[in-house]
C-alpha cells in the first residue's frame, strides 16, 4: 500500500467492514482528539473499546477502559492508535500477538511508522497511517461537508437526514484526491524530509 | 465508486450539492434561518465543543453556505473553504489567524486598490504591518522577508492591468521563509488558474466577481490548500497552541490538513462576524454552475476587444496578457493557457480628458466600480478605485491618469467593439 495517498475505496472498504475498534490512547478528557473520535465512532454504531492503562477502572461513554490489547479478551477488527509515531511499534508488536489477528491497524493523524506498518502488512493486516477515522467517515459520508470541508465525493441520490446513532452510507462517487491532492503531496514531502 | 477525477465543469455543477434529505429538492435550498435546533443537551455541547459535525448558528455556518464552500474548495483543489460576506472580509479573517500585533506580511504592490487601502490603513490600526514588493521582481520579495514576516499575499491576475504573477517563483520564496503564500484568485477564477497547483497555501476570492458572475451578490471565500504545516516553532499560535475559547483544543492537531479553514470559521468568522447571507450564497452557487461557459466567453471576448484596441489610432497602449506582444504573455501561456482573463487596461493618446470623454460616450459598457459581471464595464481607476493613492503609487499599481480599465462581459464581441469604436472615434 502506498501510504502517502490512499484510494478512497481502500478507506471505504475498511470503514464499511470493521465492527469493533480498540482505541489505544483513548482519553477521557473531552477536548482531546481521541475523545472526539471515540465518541463519534460510537455514535455511528461501532463497538468501541478504550485502551489506556492510566484509566483502568473507569469508563469512557459507558465502555470500560482496559490496560492493554491483550486484556480485551475478545476478537477486535481494528486497532486505532492515538500515540505519537515513536510509540507505535510496541503497540503493533502487541497487536501481532493477538489471536485472531486484527484486520486493520490504523494510526492517527500525525502518526506514522513505516517499519511497524510493514510488519503488520507482512501478516496480512491492512494499515492506515496519518489519518483520522472520524474525519474519513465524515468525509466519505459527506457529513463533514457541514464544516465546509471538501469531501471529494459527489452524489445525485437523496440521503436520509443524519440522526444520532445512524450508520451513514459511505458509497458516494469519489472524485479523486489521494496523490491528486496538493495536501497529500505536501504531507509526502514532509515525510521525505524526515 | 472508482477513484477518478471528474472534469472541472462537472465539479462546477455538482460539488458540495446533493438532493435535500428532507424534501428531495434538487437545487440547493436557501436555508434562510439564523439558528438550528439541537437534538438534546449533549448534542448541543458536542457542537459547541467542535466534537460533532453540524449547524449551530448562521454566523458560524449555514447549510446553503456549506455547499458553496465545498464547491469552491473542490474547484480550487483545496481541503476546505469558508464563505464570508465579501472579499475584504476574507482578507481580514485570513490575516487574523496569521498575524499578531507587530507582525508583518509582504504584499505585491500591484493589487486591487481596495486591498491596498485595507492593508495600508485599516490593518495598520490592528498592528499588522504590510511590506510592499514588486511582483515583476521576485528578489524584492526575498529582500522583504524579516523574522516578523508571517505571510506573503499576491493576486494571480493583478488588478487593474491584468498582469500575470509568477506564483511558483513567489511560492518558493514563501517556502524558504517558512510562511504561507496567500493568492487572491478573483480575476482568474479557478477555471483559468488554480493557484494551489502552483504552490499557494491559501486562496481567497471576492465571489462578487467572476464566480458569482452576474453582478448581483457580494461574497468572499477562503480556501485552505491543506499544504502548510502550522505546528512548527509556535509561529502560528492560533493554529498550534491550545485555544482558550475552546477549552484548550489545538486546531492543527485536531483537524489536520483543514485546520486553517476551521480556524477561520471558529476563531475568525465566529468572533469578527462577517457572515455571508444564505441568499447570496444561493445566487453565487447558481452563478458557479456556468463558470466554465462564462469564463471562456469572457476571455475570448476580451482578446478580441484587446486586439481591436491595439489597432486603433486613438489608443497609446494596451495592457492585456493575452496579446503575444504583452510583457506578461509568457506567464499567461504558462499559468492561464485557456485565456488571460477579462479585466485589463489601456491608455489613450488624449490622456485624462480622452478617458473621461470615452467613458461618457460608451452606450453598452457600464461606468461602475466592479469587475467580473456578465455586462461589460468601464472605469477610470485614477479617479475612482485607485483615487486614494498618490500619483507615484497610482502609476506603480498600473492606474496612471491616462489609463482606462475594462471588464469584458459575455455580450457579442462585435457589439462591444462597435461601442468602443463609436466612443473612441466621435
Amino acid at each position: 500500500m502506498n501510504h502517502d495517498a490512499y484510494p478512497d475505496n481502500y478507506i471505504r472498504g475498511i470503514l464499511n467492514s470493521v465492527k469493533s475498534i480498540a482505541m489505544v490512547g483513548a482519553s477521557p478528557v473531552n477536548v482531546r482528539p481521541s475523545y472526539f473520535a471515540f465518541k463519534y465512532l460510537a455514535q455511528r454504531g461501532y463497538d468501541m473499546i478504550p485502551v489506556n492503562p492510566g484509566h483502568v477502572g473507569k469508563e469512557l461513554l459507558g465502555n470500560p477502559f482496559v490496560a492493554s490489547l491483550v486484556d480485551i479478551g475478545r476478537p477486535v477488527d481494528m486497532i486505532d492508535i492515538f500515540r505519537n509515531s515513536s510509540h507505535i511499534m510496541p503497540v503493533v508488536e502487541e497487536a501481532l500477538t493477538l489471536d485472531p489477528l486484527p484486520k486493520v491497524i490504523w494510526m492517527q493523524l500525525g502518526a506514522r511508522d513505516d517499519a511497524a506498518a510493514a510488519k503488520a502488512e507482512s501478516v496480512g493486516i491492512k494499515v492506515v497511517m496519518n489519518r483520522c477515522p472520524k474525519i474519513e467517515y465524515g468525509r466519505l459520508s459527506s457529513e463533514i461537508s457541514w464544516m465546509g470541508v471538501n469531501s471529494r465525493t459527489l452524489s445525485s441520490k437523496r440521503a436520509p437526514a443524519p440522526t444520532q446513532g445512524m450508520r451513514l452510507s459511505l458509497n458516494r462517487m469519489s472524485v479523486g484526491g489521494g496523490d491528486t491532492a496538493a495536501s497529500d503531496r505536501a504531507a509526502k514531502n514532509k515525510t521525505e524530509q524526515r | 465508486m472508482s477513484d477518478r477525477l471528474p472534469g472541472f465543469s462537472t465539479l462546477a455543477v455538482h460539488a458540495g450539492a446533493q438532493p435535500d434529505p428532507t424534501t428531495g429538492a434538487r437545487a440547493t435550498p436557501i436555508y434562510q434561518t439564523t439558528s438550528f435546533v439541537f437534538n438534546d443537551a449533549d448534542h448541543a455541547a458536542s457542537l459547541f465543543g467542535l466534537q460533532a459535525f453540524g449547524n449551530i448558528y448562521t454566523r458560524i455556518g449555514n447549510p446553503t453556505n456549506a455547499v458553496l464552500e465545498e464547491r469552491v474548495a473542490a474547484l480550487e483543489g483545496g481541503t476546505a473553504a469558508l464563505a464570508v460576506a465579501s472579499g475584504h472580509a476574507a482578507q481580514v479573517v485570513v490575516l487574523q489567524q496569521l498575524l499578531q500585533p507587530g507582525d508583518e506580511f509582504i504584499a505585491a504592490r500591484k493589487l486591487y486598490g481596495g486591498s491596498i487601502n485595507q492593508f495600508t490603513h485599516a490593518f495598520k490600526s490592528f498592528g499588522w504591518n504590510v511590506v510592499w514588493a514588486d511582483p515583476d521582481d521576485i528578489a524584492s520579495f526575498e529582500r522583504a522577508v524579516t523574522p516578523r514576516t508571517k505571510a506573503i499575499f499576491i493576486e494571480s491576475i493583478a488588478n487593474p492591468a491584468g498582469g500575470i504573477t509568477d506564483i511558483e517563483a513567489i511560492s518558493t520564496v514563501a517556502r524558504k521563509a517558512g510562511v504561507p503564500l496567500i493568492v487572491d484568485n478573483t480575476l482568474a477564477s479557478p477555471y483559468l488558474i488554480r493557484p494551489i497547483d502552483h504552490g499557494a497555501d491559501i486562496v481567497v476570492h471576492s465571489l462578487t466577481k467572476f464566480l458569482g458572475g452576474h453582478g448581483n451578490s457580494l461574497g468572499g471565500i477562503i480556501v485552505d490548500a491543506g499544504t502548510f504545516d502550522w505546528s512548527t516553532g509556535g509561529k502560528y499560535p492560533m493554529l498550534s497552541e491550545p485555544r482558550p475559547e475552546y477549552h484548550g483544543i489545538r486546531l492543527q492537531e485536531t483537524f489536520g490538513n483543514f485546520a486553517f479553514a476551521i480556524a477561520c470559521r471558529v476563531l475568525g468568522l465566529r468572533d469578527l462576524g462577517p457572515a455571508l447571507s444564505p441568499f447570496n450564497a444561493f445566487m453565487i452557487l447558481t452563478g458557479i454552475e456556468t463558470l466554465p461557459l462564462r469564463m471562456q466567453k469572457h476571455c475570448d471576448n476580451a482578446k478580441a476587444v484587446a486586439e481591436f484596441l491595439v489597432g486603433h489610432p486613438a489608443v497609446a497602449s494596451v495592457s492585456y496578457a493575452g496579446l503575444p506582444s504583452d510583457k506578461y504573455n509568457q506567464l499567461a501561456r504558462k499559468y492561464a493557457p485557456k485565456g488571460a482573463g477579462a479585466v485589463f487596461t489601456f491608455s489613450l493618446k488624449g490622456g485624462y480628458d480622452a478617458g473621461v470623454s470615452l467613458v461618457s460616450k460608451l452606450q453598452l459598457f457600464s461606468h461602475l466600480a466592479n469587475v467580473g459581471d456578465t455586462r461589460s464595464l468601464v472605469i477610470h481607476p485614477a479617479s475612482t478605485t485607485h483615487s486614494q493613492l498618490d500619483d507615484a503609487a497610482k502609476i506603480k499599481s498600473g492606474a496612471g491618469p491616462d489609463v482606462v480599465r475594462l471588464s469584458i462581459g459575455i455580450e457579442d464581441k462585435e457589439d462591444l467593439i462597435a461601442d468602443l469604436e463609436q466612443a473612441l472615434g466621435a
